[in-house]
């Protein structure tokens, strides 16, 4: 729910990092707090545990300036990932215009990925939103350890994608970050289509700028429309 | 937009809403009076400066509230429709406006809660009526920003996020 402030002159996007416990959120927020210019930024501000994991979220306003009259700002969320953190996970999405899922690459963090995904999902429709149809990125992280599921893996169980069911949409979409590979495609006769993928090592940074690059622009992009 | 909706606040509704928040806190004689968005955002401020930094605040308050709302309905309350927190000097008083906005009131020993509370019921009748007012209003059917810009933000994006 994007606020178009005309009185203000003010543009502001919500944008919320989601995905299981120890995965990579907090650490995204952490490098892009530490990249972007501090005048272009706000406080960092956290609600942790005294163990640093997030307790309600994490919460980071970026500045991108004046553009055509209108000062634009994003804030980006976190959400907890542990389990149990539910209710407070569910309350981070009100009013979400664009949704970043970061994935824990390794193996061994599969059935909490895939957890994690189908709790988005359904928190988002208890909200009344559609993830298909609002802006949704996919960062799987980690991809420097040793124990690190493949791409192919990751896309089966993650991002397999839903049905395109406007005819209007159901053309073939090159993936614009994945050579040769599609976000809109017809498989066995039926027309899918997949969120964006990004490949990060958030502890680096790798990956950290593609995947906040990649949403934004599709969140901006959806406020150009009706 | 698809998903949750956007919603646009305009010069005249700014008008509106400060006439109303002005007036409360002339006869209130709070601090000041604030309108934040569930999602976080600051929509309006009337009344002294405030001197923290606004965009967290916002974002504090609509968890706060949120959480709250959350706890109303474990204890079998549809809600809290306003919620108080009191310090030495400083306090601040919360009032939900049409389930859409939070009213939010900073006072200190200038005034009491008991007036507070007193000149807030009426003040947020009168925002229900404008935010609902607003809510309800037709899409204008024209894209909210010019054609320019979403190129324009594109090119911001990559400067500041690198290209």
């Amino acid at each position: 729910m994007s606020m178009i402030n005309y009185a203000s002159r003010e543009i502001n996007c919500k944008l919320v990092y989601y995905g299981p416990g120890l995965g990579g959120k907090t650490t995204n927020l952490e490098f892009v707090f530490a990249k972007v210019a501090p005048n272009s930024r706000g406080k960092l501000i956290s609600l942790a545990t005294e163990t640093e994991r997030t307790l309600f979220f994490d919460f980071l306003p970026v500045d991108l300036g004046t553009i055509r009259g209108f000062k634009t700002r994003f804030h980006l969320y976190t959400v907890p990932g542990q389990v149990y953190y539910n209710a407070s996970r569910k309350l981070i999405l009100k009013g979400v215009d664009g949704v970043v899922f970061v994935a824990d690459s390794q193996i061994e963090r599969m059935e909490a990925n895939i957890e994690a995904m189908q709790n988005l999902y359904d928190n988002m429709a208890q909200h009344g939103y559609n993830l298909t149809t609002i802006p949704f990125v996919i960062q799987y992280n980690k991809r420097d350890l040793p124990n690190a599921a493949t791409i192919r893996e990751l896309q089966a169980a993650l991002n397999p994608g839903w049905a395109v069911e406007d005819p209007a949409k159901q053309r073939a979409v090159p993936d614009p970050y994945h050579e040769g590979d599609f976000l809109v495609e017809q498989i066995d006769g039926q027309w899918i289509e997949r969120a964006p993928y990004f490949e990060a090592v958030a502890m680096s940074g790798d990956g950290v700028f593609d995947t906040l690059k990649a949403v934004s622009k599709q969140v901006l992009k959806s406020l150009g429309s009706t | 937009m698809p998903g949750a909706s956007s919603w646009s606040f305009r010069e005249e509704d700014s008008q509106r809403i400060t006439v109303i928040l002005s007036a409360f806190l002339r006869e209130s004689n709070a601090r000041t009076a604030m309108i934040v968005d569930r999602a976080g955002q600051m929509v309006s401020t009337v009344g002294e400066e405030p001197t923290f930094d606004p965009t967290a605040f916002a974002s504090l308050t609509a968890a706060d509230f949120s959480a709250n709302d959350q706890l109303a309905r474990m204890i079998g309350e549809p809600e809290f429709g306003s919620l108080f927190h009191q310090g030495e000097k400083e306090s601040m008083y919360l009032a939900d406006i049409a389930r859409r906005v939070i009213l939010v009131v900073l006072f200190d020993n200038r005034t009491t809660l008991g007036m507070v509370k007193l000149r807030v019921r009426q003040t947020v009748t009168d925002l229900r009526h404008v935010f609902e007012e607003m809510f309800t209003r037709e899409p204008s059917g024209k894209p909210p920003v010019e054609s320019g810009f979403m190129g324009e933000a594109e090119d911001e994006i990559d400067r500041l996020f690198g290209a």
